[in-house]
């Protein structure tokens, strides 16, 4: 038992190593030309945590609005068991 | 310092909604309410903006307007509570969970969750995946006894809920979300592949078994046999190489 | 160690494919410290290779330096361990606060100037000062309001601190212009008080504009070109102290880096045009 085990391992792990060991390589420019050009066609794949910044950026006025939390994005299209995704008019 | 204490807690009262703190002044005294303003409303909106950041397709599922919502009553319940904007925001599936006006949409929390595990992911500390020929060295020396260390981004989710692809579906180019016929509960690996590539991988519930037996330093044997029905040695092999997850190797003892 | 006394850039990740390829003629890149506290990954990766070829001016935005609470040494420590690691020519921080009770608001937030925050503010800087052992420059703050408590003008605060604690300043040219449009005085005299001969790097950035019934008022958006009465005082102040480490912040709406550059090369004309001045 013990050596068949051993030899499922070595076994498993040499085939998986002949089908990916292409995929070790890793080159950090490349990688990064490749995350930022994504990132900029405004995909997410490299989503970055977000950053700080030391500027003013808003002047829309926060404390005046009434928040509304009532999904209205992509969600609609999504079906669960249990209905299409939430557009009843709910306030807090 | 008192007097400095009592200013600061007017001022954050003033932020979070209160009056304008006592003393603010302006060479216009009537603006004085518009000119503190900038600062509630640059508070509010860099901290809204930075909760996106870590959550853009919670964000696109709930649509701009009520992320804004939501991202206002977060940062009321749960201000960050670090300098570092990168690490606020954990708590964030959770409170979507007892969101009531949302419960019509049980998968978001578990977005949430996939969000968050991208954001650690993505600032994970570095591991160079362990050379090819040196693991399949210690796999034929150790075989049965084989521990194998996983890159510290590393992470599995198991979901009530099919998250993972509708989170796939979110992105350009997706698949389309899961019929309902379909709906079922997923488990989801989360890492990062060398320095930049953050991976979202729906895997089979054995695997997750295997890789979550592996991370808490089970030997391949070990977390073999608590995999269950199912499961595909090969494959978890093959999902684990083609993304560089496999740093270390060695017996329980002798980690290289 | 100082930096050279050229033009530099924010580093904007989205820009690190053009500065790769282009390797563009500047002075340094600037980053905010808090960006740069995750353990590894793609962040560390890029500014391992910027500090390959760039001086680094790493600048803090949350150390809250002017609030009543003490230091947070977490945070004194993660500074340390970033500039242990990146050996940057220059750090800075700003005369402002940022927390209160554990609690960061992540924003530049003003404080009244009196002896009470002025002693603060000093033993606060001394204690980061021996933290980092180096030199620390502290920024001049874009504000929106005054305080009836504050009894010292903004220049003699930044004077006082400077002469006390050996600090330099990070004199930021469009905060200037901002917070003396704002509050109805005239930036060139702020400027003629200002102790030019601290000055170890400067700031430029671009601001919005509102108009109130008053008159206009300023804010500080870090997200356009910065604006023609900014380099009329700056071109003004580096004929006075001679070419400085200059830095144009864009942080919202960020352009592409042929844009950043131009502003860059913009500032390095009007630090040159300051060489020859000194020297004729």
């Amino acid at each position: 038992m013990k050596t068949e085990t051993t030899l499922g391992i070595a076994t498993a792990l040499t085939c998986a190593l002949g089908l990916a060991s292409a995929a070790h390589a890793d080159d950090m420019s490349k990688d990064m030309e490749k995350c930022y050009g994504v990132a900029l066609a405004g995909q997410n794949d490299c989503a970055a945590g977000p950053g700080t910044t030391c500027a003013g950026t808003a002047t829309k006025d926060y404390q005046a609005n009434a928040w509304k939390l009532v999904p209205a994005g992509t969600c609609e299209s999504i079906e669960t068991p249990h209905g299409m995704g939430s557009l009843k008019p709910k306030e807090m | 310092m008192r007097s400095h204490r009592k200013f600061a807690r007017n001022f954050l009262g003033g932020i979070s909604g209160g009056p304008v703190p006592e003393g603010a002044t302006s060479t216009a005294p009537s603006e004085t309410e518009h000119r503190f303003r900038v600062y509630r409303n640059n508070v509010a909106h860099g901290l809204s903006r930075a909760l996106a950041r870590h959550y853009p397709v919670v964000e696109r599922l709930v649509g701009p307007e009520c992320f804004a919502g939501l991202a206002a009553l977060y940062i009321e319940r749960h201000p960050p509570r670090t300098p570092i904007l990168t690490e606020w925001g954990g708590r964030f599936a959770l409170f979507l969970a007892e969101t009531e006006t949302l419960s019509d949409l049980p998968y978001l929390p578990d977005i949430a969750r996939i969000e968050w595990a991208r954001s650690r992911a993505y600032h994970a500390q570095d591991a160079a995946p362990l050379r090819p020929e040196d693991l399949r060295r210690f796999a034929e020396r150790i075989g049965e006894g084989l521990q194998l260390y996983l890159h510290p981004s590393t992470q599995i989710l198991q979901l009530a809920t099919p998250a993972g692809s509708i989170w796939a579906s979110q992105q350009p180019d997706g698949p389309r979300p899961p019929a309902p016929d379909q709906w079922c509960a997923e488990t989801v690996l989360v890492a990062r592949r060398g320095i930049a590539h953050v991976i979202t991988v729906v895997i089979t519930p054995a695997t997750g078994r295997f890789l979550a037996h592996l991370m808490e330093g089970a030997n391949v044997a070990e977390a073999h046999s608590h995999a269950g029905d199912g499961f595909d040695l090969n494959a978890a092999f093959a999902l684990l190489l083609e993304n560089a997850l496999i740093v270390g190797a060695g017996h329980r003892e002798d980690q290289t | 160690m100082r930096l050279p006394a050229k033009p530099g850039l924010g580093f904007k990740p989205e820009h690190y494919p053009a500065i790769a390829e282009t390797k563009p003629d500047l002075g340094f890149f600037e980053i905010h410290a808090e960006n740069y506290m995750g353990a590894g990954g793609m962040p560390h990766a890029m500014l391992e290779r910027l500090r390959q070829d760039y001086a680094i001016s790493i600048h803090g935005v949350g150390l809250s330096i002017g609030g009543p609470d003490p230091l947070d040494t977490d945070h004194l420590d993660r500074l340390s361990a970033l500039c242990a690691r990146y050996e940057p020519e220059s750090f800075s921080e700003h005369l402002a606060w940022a927390s209160h009770n554990g609690i960061w608001m992540h924003d530049l937030l003003p404080l009244p100037y009196t002896r009470e925050t002025l002693n603060l503010i000093c033993d606060h800087i001394d204690q980061l000062q021996t933290h980092l052992g180096r030199q620390v420059l502290l920024e001049n703050p874009a504000t929106y309001l005054l305080f009836e408590e504050s009894d010292i003008p903004e220049t003699a605060f930044l004077a006082e601190i400077s002469a006390r604690t050996g600090y330099g300043l990070l004199l930021d040219v469009n905060n200037v212009f901002v917070s003396c449009v704002n509050h109805r005085s005239d930036p060139r005299g702020y400027l003629a008080r200002f102790p030019l001969e601290k000055v170890g790097e400067i700031h430029l950035a671009g601001h919005e504009e509102e108009e109130l019934p008053s008159g206009p008022l300023l804010i500080d958006s870090h997200g356009r070109s910065v604006a023609e009465p900014v380099w009329a005082l700056f071109a003004e102040t580096v004929s006075k102290t001679g070419p400085v480490a200059s830095l144009i912040e864009w942080d919202n709406d960020l352009p592409d880096f042929a844009t950043l550059m131009a502003e860059a090369e913009r500032a390095g004309g009007i630090l040159a045009g300051a060489s020859h001045a000194l020297a004729s």
